[in-house]
This record gives C-alpha cells, structure tokens and sequence, in this order.
C-alpha cells in the first residue's frame, strides 16, 4: 500500500487544495500589505491590525456577533439535543414522521426563505427587531444540526447503562444528568460549536431579521466591502480564519487523542 | 448420575448441614411470587399466563431458547416491564406499579452496562449513593465487594481498561453492593470464554452461598443453568415445561421438549404393551421384533403411542451381543464416530436408517479391539437408563 505518491495523486491533491486555499492565503498575505490599494503590494506592515482596533464600528459588530453566537448555540444545543432524545427513544409516537421532518426541513430549505419567513413572522406578531430577533432566528436554523449530531451519538447509545442506573435506585430524571449526559457530552459539545459557527458566519438570514441597532460582523464586513474592499477587512478576516482554525485543530487534537488513549487501554487490558 | 437428586446442602448456625429445598416444604413462604402473569407486546405474547413461586436463598434459573419469554420474566421482576395481567409479589409486597429505582432487586446486565466515565470505584458505589450512605460506610462497603470479586487493585480504573472478564466482576459488584433481596443475573456469562466461563459459575455460586442471598439467572447455556441452579424452570412459548432440580430436570424430564433442550438424547418412537409392577414394555417402532422395558412408574396403558428418552452416556455400544439381545437391545452399524478425548460419540446406524447416538467413555489409553466404521454393533442399555414420555 505504502509506495510513495504517483505523480497522478500527487496532481490531484496539489490541484485541489490550491482550489480551496489560494484564496483564503492570498487575503491573509494581502492583510499584511502596507498598500492602501488591495492589489498592488506595497511591503509588509501591521498597520491595518492597528487601524482595525481602533474601528468602533467592526468592534461592535464583532461583539453583537460573539453574543448572538454564543446564546444560539446554547439554546439550540439545548432544544436540540432534546429533539434528538424525543426522536430516538419515543419509537413512534404519533406524528413522529412529520415531526422528524420538520426539524431537518431548515438543513435543506434556501437560506433566503428561512430568512423572509422568519422576517415575515416578526413583522405579523410585531417584534421590535434587533438583536433578539437574529438569535432567534439563528436558533431556528442551527437546531437542526445540532438534532443531527445528537442523534447520532444516541443511536448507539446503550440504553441498558440507563437501565441500570435506575435499577441502582436512580430516578429517571437524574440519570439523565448522571449517566447519559456524560457519555453523550462530546456530542452535545459539537453540536454546540456547529451552531456556534454556523451562527457566528451567517449573513443572509440576519440581513433579513436584523433592525436597528444590531449589525452582526459578516453584516458589516459586507456593507463596507460594497463601498470598496480595504484592507482593514483582510485583517479582520485573517483574525477570524485564525479563530476558527485553532478551534478545530484544538478539536481534533482533543478527539485524537482519546482514541489514542482508548486504543492504548484497551490493549493493556486485553494483555492482562 | 442416574441416582437420586442433588439437593445444595447448606451451612446454618452451629455447622449443622442440612438439605435445601424449601419448594418441598408446604409451609415455606415464597419470597417471589409471579401469579397468573401474562406480558404481551402488541400481538405477541411473550409469557403466557404464568405462575412460579422462588424462594430465599435459591439459586434458581430461568432456561430457554431465545425468544422464550425468559427475559421478559426477569425484567418485570426488576421492574422495566409491567405485566399485562396477574401479579408479582416480592417479599409479600405487590411490585406492579412500583418503578425500577425503587424496588430491592439489582440486575447484572447482560452487556454489563458499566458506566464509562466512571471508574470501578465509582460504578460500585453507584447505588450505594443513590441511597444516601454515610460516606465511610459506602467506602467500607465498595471496599468489601472489591475484595469479594478480587480487583481491589482495579478500583481506580476505567471500564475501558479492564479485559472481559474483569468487567464481568465490577458489574456483578456494583450489583451486589446494595445487597439486594434479589440479585437477577441476565446471561451474566455469555460474553466470556469457556475456561473462564466455568471458573465464574463456581465463583457466582460461591459468592451467593457466602452471602445468602436469592439469585435468579436467565440463561440459554443448559450447562451453566445445571451448573449452578438449585432448580431451573425450562421455557418454552411464554410458558413453564418443567421447574425442577438439575438432575430431575436431566433424569426424568417431563416432556419431549425438556429432553431434546437439556442435554444430548435419542428419543424413539414406541407403543406401550404391557404395565405391570411398575414395569412398562414397549414395541419400538424402529424395531419392531424388539422390545423395550422401562422401569417407571407412569399413567400409560397398552397400546399408548409415547417416546422413549435415552441419553447417549447409558448406552453400551459393543461389538459382543448381551446375554440378552431381545430386550432393551438395538443393532446397527456404526455411521460415524466422534472422538472428545474424555468420551468417543458413536452413531450406529439401525436397519430401517434412524441414527441413535451412544457415548463409550475411554477408560483406557489403548483399546484391543477398537470400534470403528462399518463394524456391526449391539446398542443396549437397562432398563433404568431410559424415561418414557407422553407429550
């Protein structure tokens, strides 16, 4: 199997990821350009970092962003993850079907419809809109990929470990929190850094339910690309490509290493 | 092996041994009762109308196919099931309506559903905290079944980094801990290899000797039910074929289903011809020019269809006719011939084509004359070696 790479695959990978990451290594190195002009280089320089942190107005929507973030993600995981439980332990109740399926319609249905349906409800129940309205509309569509994740994890979930703490005299309701919260955590922890994502980049559906008030970050990177790509915005974006980069190498250093750690046990045990 | 019953003869106060078999005793009080129980699912029934009574200190086993009903019986004992009809006593207490976490029964799991993100020590004390324990008596406690299952080294371990077989023991502990009025084991030994296997069943019965208590196994293993029942109840259909001691269950199985599930057996066709002083003669259908008597007492008269049971290890296979060839006599040809080391199987072909199985155990390293294929053989047996059945 081990023969060194052909030239072929070789090809093939050196192709593809140019294709994914020309772009985004062209933006980090233009971040650095002491130009005004965003296509001519013009020598390294820190200075757009500098200037970016003096913009009030990216700041703040970084902070809106961060919160919305971070309350959607917990609510999602939250509704999510008791989605995932009410569909994988209740068999079929009725309206299981129907149920199932409109908690996924939102992984399938155009960003662009989510976004008006949920502005035409605002508007109809009359919600002031603004920052509670995006969180709410980013729980809507981030719940479903936290259901998915969840469920996933449960399915192989042994239910007699349930079982038997309630046979050891723990009541339903705590073995929840003692038993299969625990096990499932992992999951639960995913799914919440999925929703924490999907929130933190998402344009169309907070364009569309947004007021007043509240601009979220890819809002107002947009509106100012619009009015001409500076440099300050590659700035800003290498900070968050470099957020969300560490984020998932620290993710699967973590779930790597108790594979490895499992492995390694698990063969100690089987010498004896 | 074909005499009498082994009863568990048991230690009391003062060293004084005596037989245990409270079910022969009309006044002991059962500490479970099932009464007219009947559990479906949908369209299935899995125990059917259904009474048993278990009592302390018993060892007792639930055998059956897969399917049979045992399980459901078990779980509804712990409470994960409910009956459908009829009612389950513990101790005297109705247990219907009673959920799992509040009933003093403790289940060892067949998966042995230990939890993962707790170490041995803390599986063990599970249930022991649930109860609200002084801490120092938990300790002592979880200390105590740690020694009882010989892991005290294991305590700070993760299931994970525990072989099979050590997992077995920390589930049979933590069920142990709270000591239990009954301890339900569900194929508690289904996922160990043979040696170890054998080894632990000494070790279970050890272990509920020592601690007095109540056990009920669910098993498909004739063997391991053997082993360690005091009395095991045979399922079949949701229903009890037979609840008996091991060897009755062995010697003088009730039915044909009993027979054919426990153990190796032949079981030929017959028609009763005579009964007289406690003596059944019968025509085989097999060979018919023979007959066939058994010494058993049963209600069957003269020209009864019924089936003989004979289990292969009393029948003689030899080459040499016996004083007798006319009574409890078969000649075949030998078909083939399985060696175990222990015991040679030999199936001897008999004229109409039916195949009887005879075991001759190797009594010594060499044989002068050995049996072996297409040798012509006499088949016979005594006539306390076989068990006439009538359903």
């Amino acid at each position: 199997m081990r023969k060194g790479l052909s030239w072929f695959n070789v090809t093939s990978i050196t192709l593809g990821f140019a294709f994914l990451y020309i772009p985004i290594i062209l933006l980090v190195i233009y971040s650095f350009n002491a130009s005004r002009m965003v296509t001519v280089w013009a020598g390294f320089s820190t200075h757009w970092y500098v200037q970016l942190f003096q913009n009030e107005q990216l700041l703040d929507a970084a902070w809106v962003t961060l919160r919305v973030a971070f309350l959607t993600a917990t609510v999602a995981t939250v509704l999510g993850t008791l989605a995932a439980i009410a569909l994988t332990r209740y068999g079929r109740f009725f309206g299981r079907t129907l149920f199932s399926g409109m908690v996924y319609a939102p992984l399938v249905m155009p960003e662009v419809i989510t976004g008006l349906s949920l502005l035409l409800l605002f508007v109809a129940v009359g919600i002031d809109r603004g920052f509670w309205t995006i969180t709410l509309a980013h729980i809507t569509f981030t719940l479903c990929f936290v259901s998915v994740v969840v469920q996933s994890r449960l399915v192989t979930f042994d239910r007699s470990l349930e079982e038997a703490a309630q046979d050891l005299g723990c009541p339903p309701f705590k073995t929840f929190f003692v038993v299969t919260l625990p096990i499932i955590l992992p999951a639960v922890i995913s799914g919440w850094m999925l929703a924490f994502t999907l929130s933190l980049d998402d344009l169309v559906i907070a364009s569309f339910t947004t007021g007043p008030g509240a601009t979220t970050l890819p809002m107002r990177i947009y509106s100012q690309v619009r009015l001409g790509v500076t440099p300050e915005i590659n700035a800003a974006c290498t900070i968050l490509i470099g957020i969300v980069t560490v984020v998932v190498i620290f993710a699967s250093i973590m779930t790597k290493r108790q594979e490895v750690e499992r492995e390694k046990a698990e063969r100690l045990a089987a010498a004896g | 092996m074909s005499t009498g019953v082994t009863e568990k003869t048991q230690k009391t106060i003062g060293g004084i041994r005596r037989k245990f078999a409270p079910w022969n005793d009309p006044q002991a009080v059962p500490l479970i009762s099932y009464k007219n129980v009947t559990k479906r699912f949908g369209e299935f029934t899995a125990v059917d109308n259904l009474s048993l009574d278990i009592y302390e200190r018993e060892f007792f086993a639930l055998l059956g196919p897969s399917g049979c009903g045992k399980t459901t019986l078990m779980r509804m004992l712990a409470g994960f099931e409910d009956p459908t009809e009829g009612q389950i006593t513990l101790a005297g207490h109705d247990l219907v309506g009673t959920p799992p976490y509040k009933r003093q029964t403790n289940m060892m799991f067949q998966s042995y559903a230990l939890f993962p993100h707790m170490s041995v020590w803390d599986n063990i004390a599970f249930g022991l905290r649930q109860d609200r324990m002084e801490k120092g008596a938990i300790a002592a406690r979880v200390e105590e079944m740690l020694k009882l299952v010989k892991l005290e080294k294991f305590a700070k371990r993760k299931p994970h980094q525990l072989s099979g077989g050590q997992r077995q023991r920390v589930a049979l502990a933590r069920s142990l801990a709270k000591r239990p009025k009954v301890l339900l084991l569900d194929e508690p030994l289904g996922a160990l290899d043979k040696k170890l296997r054998e080894e632990t069943q000494f070790e279970l019965m050890d272990i509920q000797m020592e601690l007095g208590m109540t056990f009920l196994i669910v098993t498909h293993d004739q063997e391991e039910a053997m082993t360690v029942a005091d009395r095991i109840a045979v399922m079949n259909h949701g229903k009890l074929v037979q609840v008996a001691p091991p060897a009755v269950i062995y010697e003088h199985p009730n039915s044909r289903y009993v027979a054919d599930f426990v153990g190796d057996v032949n079981i030929l066709d017959a028609t009763v011809e005579a009964v007289e002083g406690g003596m059944v003669t019968l025509r085989p259908s097999v060979a018919p020019e023979r007959r066939f008597r058994i010494a058993q007492d049963c209600a069957v008269k003269p020209g009864d269809s019924v089936a003989i049971a004979l289990r292969p290890e009393k029948m003689r296979v030899e080459l040499d006719p016996p004083a007798d060839t006319g009574i409890n006599c078969l000649q075949g040809e030998i078909w083939d011939i399985g060696y175990l080391g222990d015991l040679s199987i030999f199936h001897v072909e008999l004229p109409g084509g039916t195949r009887v199985k005879a075991a001759k155990p190797n009594l010594t390293r060499m044989v002068e004359r050995p049996i072996t294929w297409d040798d012509k053989v006499y088949v016979y047996f005594s006539p306390d070696a076989g068990v006439v059945l009538t359903s």
